[in-house]
């Protein structure tokens, strides 16, 4: 099978990448993926996402699906965690999640209008 | 939730709380018999016998953020909307399993939606975790398993972003080839 070649390729220019990530190393992006975050749309945005990364070939972050915050009404939420640094985003879409990956990722700028702060204080 | 890839990678998530080490997913399409059952067997240390009589209960939870657990209870009705049936079983540290059996051709049956979605989160969550993902159409079957390609990786972790994407085309061409052949 031709792919099964394609996954050896993938793996071989996987070891040549003297960076190895460490696992809280770098930036985190935390996506809620509980029942309500699924339903309010949590799987498209974090496959914009990793699809970002990916493409811009951005190092050192890493996307994992979390639980359940409590904040239901306001999913799906997006957390970015830079060291000590957590900024949390909610009510994110796929439009939200390119410009968080371009603004704040990329820009080091942060996305204001999608802010917890926003909707709860 | 208007796809039934969202309700499995929802039921799974319990499983990965669960502490299960192998998910097995299995979706069996007989265009024949007119049914579509989703398969979802896990690990993990399952429940006891009065948290399993709750569970389809949408005001039971074991979450403490809130009082209410939509997962199953949706599950449920999804299946019970298209003339199907839901059962779960769990035996106390040696694992759950979900049957949703739903009528193929149903109105309100959901489509699948992208399977491969739901895969590649499962794939990238922290707890690292063994799928066999098996899809049968009438006599065609396609099956992916983790745990061969964590083999063929030889230690390159599987959430790395080039081989998701590697394994998501596969899913979604093992697919549209079985559905392919066992249309001519």
């Amino acid at each position: 099978m031709k792919s099964l070649d394609d996954l050896k390729k993938i793996r071989d220019a996987a070891q040549r990448k003297v960076t190895m990530r460490g696992k809280n190393e770098g930036t985190r992006i935390l996506v809620g993926m509980a029942t309500c975050g699924i339903s309010a749309g949590a799987r498209p945005v974090m496959n914009k996402l990793v699809e970002d990364i990916a493409e811009k070939d951005i190092p050192n972050v890493t996307v994992t699906p979390v639980g359940c915050i409590g904040e239901c009404a306001i999913e799906p939420i997006v957390e970015v965690l830079e060291g000590e640094k957590r900024t949390t985003y909610c009510r994110v879409d796929v439009d939200v999640a390119e410009r968080i990956i371009n603004e704040h990722i990329i820009g080091g700028k942060v996305v204001q209008d999608n802010l917890i702060g926003k909707y709860r204080l | 939730m208007n796809e039934l890839s969202l309700h499995i990678l929802d039921i799974c998530q319990n499983s990965i709380k669960a502490n299960a080490s192998l998910i097995q997913i299995i979706i069996t399409e007989d265009t024949i018999k007119n049914t579509y059952i989703i398969e979802i067997h896990d690990n993990g240390f399952g429940m006891n016998e009065k948290t399993l009589s709750e569970v389809a209960d949408p005001f039971f939870t074991t979450r403490t953020t809130r009082s209410v657990g939509m997962g199953v209870s949706l599950f449920k009705m999804a299946a019970e909307m298209a003339g199907g049936t839901f059962n779960i079983t769990s035996k106390v540290n040696q694992g759950t399993s979900v049957i949703a059996q739903f009528e193929h051709n149903h109105i309100d049956r959901a489509p699948l939606g992208s399977i491969e979605d739901t895969l590649a989160i499962l794939l990238m969550n922290e707890a690292a975790i063994d799928i066999y993902y098996k899809h049968i159409c009438n006599h065609k079957e396609y099956v992916l398993d983790t745990r061969e390609i964590k083999n063929v990786l030889n230690g390159i972790p599987l959430a790395d972003y080039d081989v998701i994407m590697w394994v998501k085309n596969n899913i979604k061409e093992g697919i549209t080839t079985i559905h392919k052949e066992e249309a001519r």
